[in-house]
């Protein structure tokens, strides 16, 4: 699905991330930690083309990240959904038409899809706060509609970025509980999070491999995890 | 009358392109002259040449053959054709033709111009909101869609409103008179009413192409 080849990274002239290899597999659970600022979101912005390696490769569904042209990677992002740390959320639309969005935008927003829209909502149990706007939503309640709009179009890959960074621990399991639903369906799922403890009660449920960045490596985390 | 008139009068007849031809009488010189000398004008005792008018049909005569002919029959025979003085009147005429079509290919320079930075500036103060699209796998297409959609509506309200304007101000202008001036007579007649209605339909089509233009170089930048 998503591969990165001694992919390396840097946003001034110093490198932030070097070698860094890693394969999704279609189906497989990973988890990515780190220290804060160690480069997981960098990473992550990599995985979805945001960014593109300064060496190196990234390939997204076969296709080599920095030949794709414009519309490939809008293609590639629309099987990709991504819970990015600070949400992305439009300010100025109601909750309801931000999860939909993606929908919107790739001119798909039909009736099946709406339907689909409403289940969602309840999924992720914002169906009172549907027609808020972003601002108004308490932190948890902002990264569940976050999770409901990187899943609203069936991505085959799920990045998600600190999905649980504002949440209380039960918000957190419940939330890591849609992920694991999500990759029992067949999703590959790539959660970035520095907190061990999800980690944990993640790996009693799922295959999870975890990988852990530092000093600008990347490196599979020892059996303690 | 006298032999060179006659012998004008019959080259005349038989020059193709000219409908008729007649020599004026005497008494219709004199009433040509009256104005300058008075109605006394003992015309037979001066020297005035004898004026034959002559009518063109509508494909014209060769001026220049017929000049050489009358120059062989008629010697003393001169062709006053007008258009020696007219040729001036239709060079500036054809200037001011020229300038006019200029002055519209500098106005839809300029709003083309005008219309790129406004849909600029737009696409900067959307900065953020064009990456949100773009991360949830918004196409270029799409995004262009939307300002491209706002600024080409802008233009053709705009413009329809100044259209309206304009035609009004031109329906107003005074009417062609007899003993009217240089500027008199401008507007529109019968079908002419329409053509103002193409310059909405232009500006769309450059507020289109020119937002378009704007919107896809401003993406580029952004992944
Ligand atoms: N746009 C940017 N320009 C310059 N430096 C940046 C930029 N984004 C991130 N950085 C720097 O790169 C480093 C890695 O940032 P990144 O966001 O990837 O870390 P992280 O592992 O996600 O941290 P956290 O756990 O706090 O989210 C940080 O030192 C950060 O300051
Ligand atoms: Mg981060």
């Amino acid at each position: 699905m998503i591969e990165l080849q001694d992919a390396a990274y840097g946003y001034g002239a110093d490198p932030l991330l070097s070698d860094m290899s890693l394969r999704l597999a279609p189906g497989s659970f990973h988890f990515l930690t780190g220290p804060s600022g160690a480069g997981k979101t960098t990473l992550l912005k990599l995985c979805y083309a945001e960014l593109l390696p300064t060496a190196g490769s990234v390939r997204l569904f076969e296709q080599e990240a920095k030949e794709m042209a414009r519309d490939d990677v809008a293609r590639a992002r629309q099987r990709i959904g991504v819970v990015h740390q600070d949400c992305q959320f439009l300010d100025h639309l109601p909750v309801a038409e931000n999860i939909a969005l993606p929908l919107t935008v790739s001119d798909r927003k039909t009736g099946d899809e709406a339907a689909n829209l409403e289940e969602l909502i309840a999924w992720v149990g914002l169906r009172a706060r549907a027609d808020a706007l972003p601002p108004e939503l308490s932190g948890g309640e902002r990264q569940r509609a976050a999770l409901a709009r990187a899943v609203i179009m069936d991505p085959d890959v799920i990045l998600a970025d600190e999905p649980t960074g504002n949440v209380d621990w039960e918000m957190s399991l419940r939330l890591l509980t849609l992920l694991i639903e999500l990759n029992k369906m067949g999703k590959t799922v790539l959660i970035a999070t520095h907190d061990l403890a999800l980690i944990r009660a993640a790996k009693a449920e799922v295959a999870a491999r975890v990988l852990r960045i530092g000093g600008g490596r990347l490196q599979l985390a020892g059996a303690d995890l | 009358m006298e032999a060179q008139t006659w012998a004008v009068l019959t080259v005349l007849e038989q020059t193709p392109g000219v409908d008729s031809a007649r020599a004026l009488t005497e008494d219709e010189q004199r009433a040509l002259l009256e104005p300058w000398f008075g109605p006394e004008l003992p015309v037979d005792d001066l020297p005035i040449p004898r004026l034959v008018e002559v009518v063109e049909t509508t494909e014209g005569y060769d001026a220049e053959g017929l000049r050489q002919r009358l120059a062989a029959e008629a010697p003393g025979a001169v062709l006053d054709d007008h258009t020696r003085w007219r040729r001036p009147l239709v060079e500036a005429a054809t200037r001011l033709r020229l300038m006019g079509w200029v002055a519209i290919g500098l106005i839809l320079a300029s709003t083309a111009a005008l219309i790129t930075l406004a849909a600029g500036s737009a696409l900067a103060a959307n900065q953020q909101i064009i990456r949100v699209l773009r991360l949830v796998g918004a196409q270029d297409n799409y995004i262009a869609r939307a300002f491209v959609r706002r600024f080409t509506l802008r233009a053709l309200t705009g413009a329809a409103i100044g259209t309206g304007a304009g035609m009004i101000a031109v329906a107003l202008l005074p009417r062609a008179s007899t003993e009217g001036a240089f500027l008199t007579g401008l507007g529109f007649a019968g079908l002419h009413w329409l053509w103002p209605l193409a310059v909405p339909i232009l500006a769309g089509v450059i507020a289109f192409w020119a937002t378009r233009i704007a919107a896809f170089r401003a993406l580029r930048d952004l992944r």
